[in-house]
């Protein structure tokens, strides 16, 4: 079969194992030709090793490759490129200080006599296929200055020079904001129209429901089921995850107290010094979870940052529970009783090469009775962090792991069990469920309830409306550095979607929330 | 497994601006893999990709291929290859006596040489037998503080380069109170310890401040602290209060016998109570780094500065209180070389401290107990080198040689994959799995 065209894939029990974990086991999988196949699974499930075996970065120990029904073998990427598979990596493989031409053409550059690179040429096709498939992708831009989005299609834009019949893409989503997303459905839409098959690898439901035509779900390194894209929500978690999970949060109506976080004409420079909070106002009591609704970078960051002593308070008051605590010290704020769970969990959370032990006490070691002067407690540290493994359930082979080999899930447990594991009056999470699969975001809701039952005021920033309406006593949604509405979970999810645009100002904002939202199948905007 | 590893890396990716904003820089410069600067990811490559094994083959392999240099540079073997044909075996066996008989020679030197052992049967000197380890020993105290000097910052993420300038610091306080002040025996040990530590402590102290302060980047600023003080010993060492009286040349009087950090066994034997201070000090940099609250968020920042002040830390203090520590331990180095080996200041007291210091906490991989054992592997190929050229006439330059083979070797642990076969280690996370499980 001639490259760029229609191939059929077939995978025949792929096994692969890596030191006694069996990562892929006896797994069959067929992708039809012009298909989007959606593959569905937790992190840790085999969905990459799966797709690096066929992408022949990884040999398969048993099983078979077969395209049109001939075995191949693929020893390295070069070989599978030359078959018609192309991937797009969940990490950009670009150079950042080259145009998006010389990313496209690197390793198969045209060129004129004498070895000279033939840039016209790079230009025109990059620039034809990205016409062809609506990719409006520049080919003289910097690579560095594109956002994550453009990258990716840049990604796309290379496997398809390639002549890619199979394009992998690898949690292509979870780089996106909700319209990046959307516009990478329709991209997908039109290169399944041209005949190309698309391989999807995704842990959320609802892209599942929205894009897949096939969908194979991945559990332990094995296939569990393929379920019809018409499946709901629960009986895909249900099979993702290997038990009935729990996708509404039960909790009782909120009983509000005293105010404990009063914000008052808040203002926050970001660090390039533009204004990223501008005058906020706002009261979360005792008892009440407080969500702050609206699209990435509308100064969500920088609000939760500066409670936190974190970025510096141009302006306006932070009192808690009625105390003054605009210019206070991170280290003063978190010993007062505030528990911060942040927005990145790799960069700002974890510690990733220390040991789960050793980030259980991160912001606590110097507190009885971790320590006493300068002397750690190791003991204390160890039974206690033993004692919070088997209380929030986190998988690791011991406390001396480090936490950067645990999967997302568990490293987040580990924050939860952190900031939540101790008296606390607020609580401040940003983002706290983001990339998480469907069990671990049930555990993180369930715990930040139970923390508001307790007592304690919760204000949380997410940008997936389901999180916002599942777990809100009220909503604060933000935009473009204000709060431009207080709103009930009651409210219509159109109406929030406004606000969250800034009124009726764009239509690209509205169409992202649908998407993040309950919507079923997303139109274009 | 390689999942996780995979999937862990999405909000790292290289290239692709994170999407938090407004967050303050905490390393200056390029960034590399997981948004550590390049620096940073190299010392990092070096210090926790390989394992003991990795360690001991680079030794052993530079080694090997010392001992061909040795060969290869004899003129006696260089003339024997010139008849190769005429006289094949003779070429070989002149080459293997000539790196036998170095390295030999360097045995002797270092550990322990069986002629004096056999002397000593025979009404010999007992200490003549034990001269060699006292010797390696003496050469390994100065490297072991400065090795800890290096390891200790690099633990919280700065790259010491200034542990020369650190050294000049403690020795010239050290050195001064040794030959100016008048105190008590045991005092004036102690007071010119402590001077040294001082010394050092405050050169250290300029360049945490600095990069706490301004954000100027420690590389440069101990760079450049070097030549200030290179200089300034100079010219300290031009003004009658630290010339030596009668003599035209930069040089201190001699520090006083008081104050003269005491031999352990003997006169005959150079080794002093500063070796016992450089053990000491590996111990209270393992207790610091490993039981105390300071080192723990020593650690944490040296790992991740951005989770650090998410967790209530200073990166700035930290910066400050390790350079403080960092500064000095050198300075003991230099406490150590003028109340226990040197005795006067000399312009070029600080020798090669400074680069030995890197090379030994690299290979030592920044952990207290494998600086000891780097540092007296170091004194034991000084003390050695010093022998065979004696001995043998090949130039003591072969030392150096040796030590950039192994450092060489150390931090290239593919290439010792690959020559010895073994296994990649598995997950690299399992070997960098530290804190309390001893």
């Amino acid at each position: 079969m001639a490259k760029g065209g229609a191939l059929q894939l077939e995978l025949r029990g792929i096994t692969k194992r890596f030191d006694g974990l069996v990562a892929n086991d006896a797994i069959d999988l067929t992708v039809a030709d012009g298909e989007i196949h959606g593959l569905l699974g937790e992190n840790g499930a085999g969905k990459t090793t799966l797709m690096n075996v066929l992408y022949g970065l990884i040999q398969p120990d048993e099983g078979e490759i077969l395209i049109d029904d001939k075995p191949v073998r693929f020893r390295t990427p070069k070989e599978a490129i030359n078959a018609g598979i192309g991937m797009v990596h969940q990490h950009f493989m670009l150079v950042p200080v080259f145009t998006v031409a010389e990313n496209v053409v690197l390793g198969v550059e045209p060129t004129r006599p004498l070895g000279l690179l033939d840039r016209r040429r790079a230009r025109r096709e990059v620039l034809d296929l990205s016409k062809r498939y609506g990719l409006a992708v520049d080919p003289d831009a910097y690579v560095e200055h594109l956002p994550v989005g453009i990258q990716q299609r840049v990604e796309i834009v290379k496997a398809l020079l390639r002549e890619a019949s199979v394009l992998i893409l690898d949690e292509p989503t979870a780089v996106l904001t909700p319209s990046e997303t959307e516009e990478l459905f329709r991209i997908m839409r039109d290169l399944k129209e041209s005949g190309r098959s698309i391989i999807f690898i995704s842990h959320k439901l609802k892209e599942m429901q929205a894009i897949a035509d096939r969908i194979t779900v991945l559990r332990r390194g094995r296939v569990v089921g393929s379920p019809p894209p018409s499946a709901s929500d629960a009986e895909l978690a249900s099979l993702m995850v290997g038990r009935e999970v729990e996708l509404v949060v039960h909790k009782e109506p909120a009983k509000p107290g005293d105010v404990v976080l009063d914000i008052e004409d808040l203002i926050v420079l970001s660090a390039d010094g533009m204004v990223a909070v501008n005058e906020v106002s706002l009261q979360v009591r005792a008892g009440e979870i407080v969500g702050i609704a609206g699209v990435q970078g509308n100064g969500q960051t920088e609000l939760s940052k500066a409670l936190l002593g974190l970025l510096p308070v141009g302006g306006g008051t932070i009192r808690i529970g009625g105390e003054d605590l605009t210019h206070t010290h991170t280290r003063d704020l978190l010993e007062s009783g505030v528990s911060y769970v942040p927005e990145d969990r790799q960069e700002d959370g974890l510690v990733e090469r220390f040991s789960v032990a050793e980030n259980l006490v991160l912001d606590i070691f110097h507190r009885p009775p971790f320590a006493s002067g300068i002397t750690l407690h190791v003991d204390q540290i160890r039974e206690s962090a033993k004692a919070r493994v088997a209380e929030y359930d986190i998988r690791t082979p011991s406390i001396d792991t480090p936490a950067r080999t645990l999967s997302g899930g568990n490293q987040q447990k580990v924050i939860i069990a952190r900031e939540l594991g101790r008296e606390t009056r607020l609580v401040v999470a940003n983002q706290p469920t983001r990339g998480l699969d469907v069990g671990s975001i049930e555990f993180v809701h369930r715990r930040l309830v139970e923390a508001r039952d307790a007592g304690a005021a919760v204000l949380f920033v997410s940008t997936e409306l389901d999180e916002i309406y599942a777990l809100s006593d009220r909503i604060a949604v933000m935009y473009e550095g204000r709060i431009v509405g207080i709103v009930p979970p009651t409210v219509p999810i159109q109406e929030l979607g406004l606000l969250m645009a800034g009124g009726a100002l764009s239509g690209e904002g509205a169409a992202g929330a649908d998407l993040a939202g309950t919507n079923k199948e997303p139109e274009p905007a | 497994m390689s999942e996780t590893i995979l999937e862990g890396q999405v909000a790292e990716g290289e290239g692709v601006p994170p999407p938090s904003s407004g967050e303050q820089g905490d390393g200056s410069g390029p960034e590399g893999p997981q948004g550590r600067p390049v620096h940073l990811a190299l010392l990092d490559a070096v210090l926790q990709g390989n394992s003991v094994t990795v360690t001991i083959l680079a030794i052993f392999t530079a080694m090997v291929v010392g001992g061909l240099l040795i060969s290869f540079t004899d003129t006696t073997v260089l003339h024997a290859w010139s008849h190769l044909f005429s006289a094949p075996g003779n070429a070989f066996a002149q080459a293997w006596d000539a790196a036998a008989g170095a390295y030999s020679a360097m045995f002797e030197g270092a550990i322990v040489n069986p002629h004096t052992v056999a002397a000593a049967f025979h009404g010999g000197s007992i200490a003549a037998v034990f001269n060699p380890l006292s010797e390696t020993a003496t050469r390994a105290t100065p490297l072991i503080l400065a090795g800890l000097s290096f390891g200790v910052a690099s633990r919280a993420g700065l790259f010491n380069i200034g542990a020369a300038g650190q050294f000049i610091g403690g020795a010239m306080i050290a050195g001064w109170i040794g030959f100016a002040v008048h105190l008590p025996i045991v005092l004036h040990i102690v007071v010119a310890v402590i001077g040294g530590f001082a010394g050092g402590a405050f050169v250290g102290w300029i360049v945490g401040f600095l990069k706490a302060r301004t954000g100027a980047h420690e590389v440069i600023v101990t760079i450049m602290l070097n030549y200030v003080m290179e200089f300034l010993i100079l010219y300290l060492l031009g003004l009658t209060v630290f010339r030596q009286h009668g003599r035209p040349d930069p040089i201190s009087p001699p520090v006083a016998s008081n104050a003269v950090l005491p031999h352990l066994f003997g006169s005959t034997l150079r080794v002093n109570v500063g070796f016992l201070i450089a053990l000491a000090a590996a111990g209270a940099v393992w207790w610091l780094l490993e039981r105390t609250t300071v080192g723990f968020q020593l650690r944490t920042v040296g790992l991740n500065a951005k989770a650090a002040r998410s967790a209530g830390m200073s990166p700035e203090r930290t910066w400050i209180i390790v350079m403080l520590i960092a500064g000095g331990l050198a300075g003991l180095a230099g406490s150590a070389v003028v109340q226990g080996t040197d005795f006067v200041l000399t312009p070029q007291i600080y020798g090669n401290y400074g680069f030995d210091a890197i090379t030994v906490a690299l290979l030592g991989r920044a952990k207290p107990g494998g600086t000891v054992l780097a540092a007296l592997l170091f004194g034991a190929l000084y003390a050695g080198g010093t022998q065979m050229q004696a001995q043998t006439q090949i130039p003591v330059d072969i030392v150096t040689v040796l030590q950039s083979l192994i450092v060489l070797f150390v931090a290239a642990p593919p290439l010792m994959r690959e020559i010895f076969r073994l296994r990649a280690t598995r997950a690299a996370g399992q070997t960098e799995a530290r804190g309390w499980s001893a």
